[in-house]
């Protein structure tokens, strides 16, 4: 996934920039790596809507008819 | 589903059963194929359907007795004068006369070296020449006289071109049969001769011949002929066409006979049973069903047998062809119509999805798509109901765990709800350890109206006699978990009311909802039912009802009574003691339509139900009377102004029909809030008790405009979710912020669904902004913190 120049959000718990970083994602005991903002102290991921609402629920979908 | 039970299913669906004119063939020429093509001015693709099956066309077409006609159709289309059936003789020698044939694709089969004699050459030792000289085999014909075509040459020239005879019997030759003429078989060539020198024979002499060659014959002196194999006494020799039905047989009969037999000899030639799968072979009846009285009467176009029609006559009347199918469900299911699906092939792709081990189920959303709403069975003509097939398929995938979790979860969190704390009650009438009736609700009555749940048992309390015991009995019925295949929290719900039931002294129960009085009636057939409506009708309607004053409604019965006959005409009993005017639907009652929520519908396939309930909401000129409160909310949503019956009964005072009719159909949120509130409000009331204090979670107050609470309601996320994902966000201080508009995004998983939102606090309420939820998670590795308290 392309990273935007300015992360959208930031970490409030810690007060940081969140930086890509290679996460795992998972349905129904499928497991995909996927590179996501994630706050780099506490861990907290960023999942922007037009991934959930898009690739997301295209996998998941795909996922559950297998 | 077991493979048997798959086909027993599949044979009840007979949209593809071979039409009349096929069927009564006895050759199963495809008139339907041909003259739709021809209709479309096809003629070359016309004449190829056509000589797939018919050996010469051109000759057939001119003297065809055309058992096909008599059983046509078309002919049983008009009231009082019948239309003509179609010309389809003459239709087949149109294809003949302005055709051209294209290049033969089924090219005869490599060459096997066994021979086969055929004695002789009229049409039916021709078709079975022709027949196994493309399988392949040496064909020999032997033909007492010359030229070729026995009785073909008994018709007048201007019936039967003898050109035409010339023409088309060349093919033979053509097929590379060898053909001896002027020579009789009996005494100069004996059939012994013939055996010797030939694998097998047929024997197709014509009725003057009169000869035995030796075999057993029957009482009359006939060669005694088996009627399925047309095998004679003596191996290896079959017999066939006239010298069987004698001087009245009809040519198309003597080609079927020469087809059949040469069946025959290849299988003997081959070493397999002459018998096995034989059935439908000559003319049979169809079994297809075709609906003709909504058909436009159309006349004949005029024919001179002799000159034949002219090609534009032609296509003119194959079209008179409305090509006889049944498809009486697929007319009226949207559903079946929005999947292009007839049953015959759904039960297959059904069978076929759930056994799939490995690999895409691709049907899953087909099988959850159907609102089971039982129309399909009622128009069918042999009752197939594909909502059953389709729910127990469902069943099985639950069973199998190949359920999509995210098919029915919504609903079955809805069905939770009205099982949990928040909704479900059950309480004697005040003052009593026991009840006489006690009123059921179900579910989505007191989410739409918890005000008219609380007047009508005010109502009952007044209308049943004084001594009755009233009791109060919220909880949900089953129907979304059976929709959802759940079979098991079907069950452990049934338990749940049975328990209260009993409870309450096993009381007669008053439901308000159609599905509850389906879902008691199957499940819970020892509890003694009444619909509300029934009752009212028997009791009166309360004080206070809006006149209808003549006002014209169209009633939209709900699809799980469409077998409650007495309590659909009691809701017509009512609205006219309310004095409206009823236009009854062109679909109503027995056979009324979903309004898309039975079966979750709406939630496996939202195209689909939006589909049903536009058409439903087209059907009607006038506004609609529902009378389950789901149904009025979705052909509200529709754009149908639709009233519920309890709207009218209890109608606000000031609310005018219209501004009832118009309001818009009630959130997800709401309904959630409404059954909450219904359960305080009554139970604060009539029972006295104490108000609980509220869910602290349920206090946290939002503010939402309503394009994002439009949204949330597309995406399916509640009020309460929101509430969580902010009070987890709150008290963990786990939260995104946007640096430029300092709102904050937060996440929390409550079950199975990760909910975003976009907030920011306002004073002490929380402004949201927008929403979203996903089903994937992210899985930390390695994990640091904790992802959820």
């Amino acid at each position: 996934m392309s990273t935007p120049e300015k992360p959208p959000v930031m970490c409030a718990l810690c007060n940081r920039a969140l930086v890509p970083t290679q996460v795992n994602v998972a349905y129904l005991g499928n497991a995909f790596p996927v590179e996501l903002l994630k706050c780099p102290t506490c861990g907290q991921v960023f999942i922007p809507e037009d991934l959930a609402l898009g690739k997301m629920v295209e996998v998941e979908k795909q996922l559950e008819d297998k | 589903m077991e493979q048997k039970d798959l086909r027993a299913l599949e044979e009840l669906c007979i949209q593809e059963c071979a039409p009349p004119c096929a069927a009564a063939c006895p050759i199963h020429v495809d008139a339907r194929a041909v003259l739709l093509d021809l209709a479309k001015g096809d003629v070359d693709t016309a004449l190829n359907t056509l000589r797939r099956t018919v050996p010469f066309p051109g000759i057939v077409g001119r003297i065809c007795e055309q058992p096909c006609r008599v059983v046509c159709n078309r002919g049983k289309v008009g009231a009082d004068v019948k239309d003509a059936p179609i010309e389809i003789a003459a239709l087949e020698r149109a294809c003949v006369d302005y055709g051209v044939v294209k290049v033969d694709k089924n090219r005869p089969q490599p060459k096997r070296n066994k021979h086969v004699a055929i004695v002789g050459g009229g049409l039916s030792g021709l078709t079975a020449a022709h027949d196994l000289a493309r399988k392949g085999y040496i064909v020999s014909v032997y033909e007492a006289l010359d030229p070729l075509g026995g009785r073909l040459w008994s018709y007048p020239e201007e019936r039967l071109p003898h050109a035409m005879i010339t023409t088309e019997l060349s093919l033979i030759e053509t097929l590379g049969v060898e053909v001896h003429l002027n020579t009789p078989v009996g005494e100069a060539l004996t059939l012994d001769e013939l055996r010797d020198h030939n694998e097998a024979v047929y024997l197709a002499i014509g009725a003057e011949a009169g000869m035995t060659f030796g075999l057993a014959l029957d009482g009359t002196g006939k060669i005694v002929v088996d009627p399925v194999t047309f095998a004679t006494s003596r191996d290896g020799v079959f017999a066939g066409g006239s010298l069987l039905r004698g001087h009245a047989a009809q040519a198309i009969d003597s080609i079927a006979d020469g087809r059949r037999a040469a069946i025959s000899i290849d299988r003997y030639l081959q070493n397999v049973s002459l018998t096995a799968s034989r059935v439908g072979e000559g003319s049979v009846e169809s079994c297809l069903y075709t609906r003709v009285d909504d058909i436009a009467p159309a006349a004949i176009i005029p024919l001179d047998a002799i000159v034949g029609y002219s090609r534009a006559d032609a296509e003119r009347e194959a079209a008179r062809c409305f090509q006889c199918e049944c498809m009486e469900c697929v007319k009226v299911c949207e559903y079946l119509a929005h999947y292009k699906r007839y049953p015959r092939k759904l039960v297959r792709e059904v069978y076929n999805n759930l056994s799939i081990v490995k690999g895409t189920r691709y049907s899953n959303q087909m099988i959850n798509a159907c609102s089971l709403c039982g129309l399909c069975a009622e128009v069918c003509p042999t009752d197939l109901d594909t909502g059953a097939i389709n729910l127990q398929a469902r069943e099985t995938m639950v069973a199998q765990k190949r359920m999509p979790p995210s098919a029915h979860d919504f609903a079955l969190r809805d069905m939770a709800f009205s099982r949990s704390e928040a909704f479900a009650a059950a309480r004697n009438a005040p003052g009593t350890t026991s009840s006489d009736v006690v009123f059921f609700p179900g579910c989505q009555l007191s989410s739409a109206s918890p005000e008219q749940v609380q007047q009508v048992y005010a109502y009952l309390g007044g209308a049943l006699p004084a001594e009755t015991r009233l009791g109060l009995l919220l909880g949900c019925c089953g129907a979304p978990a059976e929709w959802a295949g759940r079979k098991d929290l079907v069950a452990e719900n049934l338990t749940g009311l049975r328990e209260q039931l009993q409870g309450l002294g096993n009381p007669k129960v008053v439901l308000a909802c159609s599905s509850c009085i389906r879902s008691f009636k199957a499940r819970l057939p020892e509890v003694a039912v009444l619909s509300l409506w029934d009752l009212m009708a028997e009791r009166g309607l309360p004080a206070g009802a809006q006149p209808g004053n003549g006002r014209v409604v169209n009633v939209h019965d709900a699809c799980a009574t469409r077998h409650e006959a007495g309590l659909q005409d009691n809701v017509r009993a009512l609205l006219d003691r309310l004095g409206y005017t009823i236009e009854e639907l062109p679909r109503s009652k027995a056979r009324t339509t979903c309004c898309g929520y039975g079966g979750v519908q709406w939630l496996a396939d939202p195209v689909v139900a939006d589909k049903v309930v536009a058409r439903r909401v087209e059907e009607g000129s006038a506004d609609y009377v529902a009378y389950c409160a789901m149904c009025r909310d979705f052909l509200a949503r529709g754009g149908k102004p639709t009233v519920h019956l309890l709207d009218l009964i209890f109608g606000t005072s000031g609310a005018d029909f219209k501004t009832e009719a118009e309001r818009p159909a009630l959130g997800w949120s709401q309904r959630h809030e409404n059954r909450a509130r219904l359960k305080r409000d009554i139970l604060t009331k009539v029972w006295g008790e104490p108000m609980d204090g509220p869910d602290p979670i349920d206090t946290l107050r939002l503010i939402v405009s309503a394009e994002v609470r439009a949204r949330l309601e597309k995406r399916l996320i509640l009020d309460e979710d929101i509430r969580r994902v902010i009070a987890h966000a709150e008290r963990t201080g786990r939260r995104l912020v946007h640096p430029d508009t300092g709102r904050y995004l937060a996440t929390h998983k409550p079950v199975a669904v990760t909910y975003w939102v976009e907030y920011a606090p306002v004073g002490d309420a929380y402004e949201v902004f927008n929403a979203y939820s996903h089903r994937m998670e992210v899985v930390e590795d390695p994990p640091k913190q904790g992802q959820s308290e």
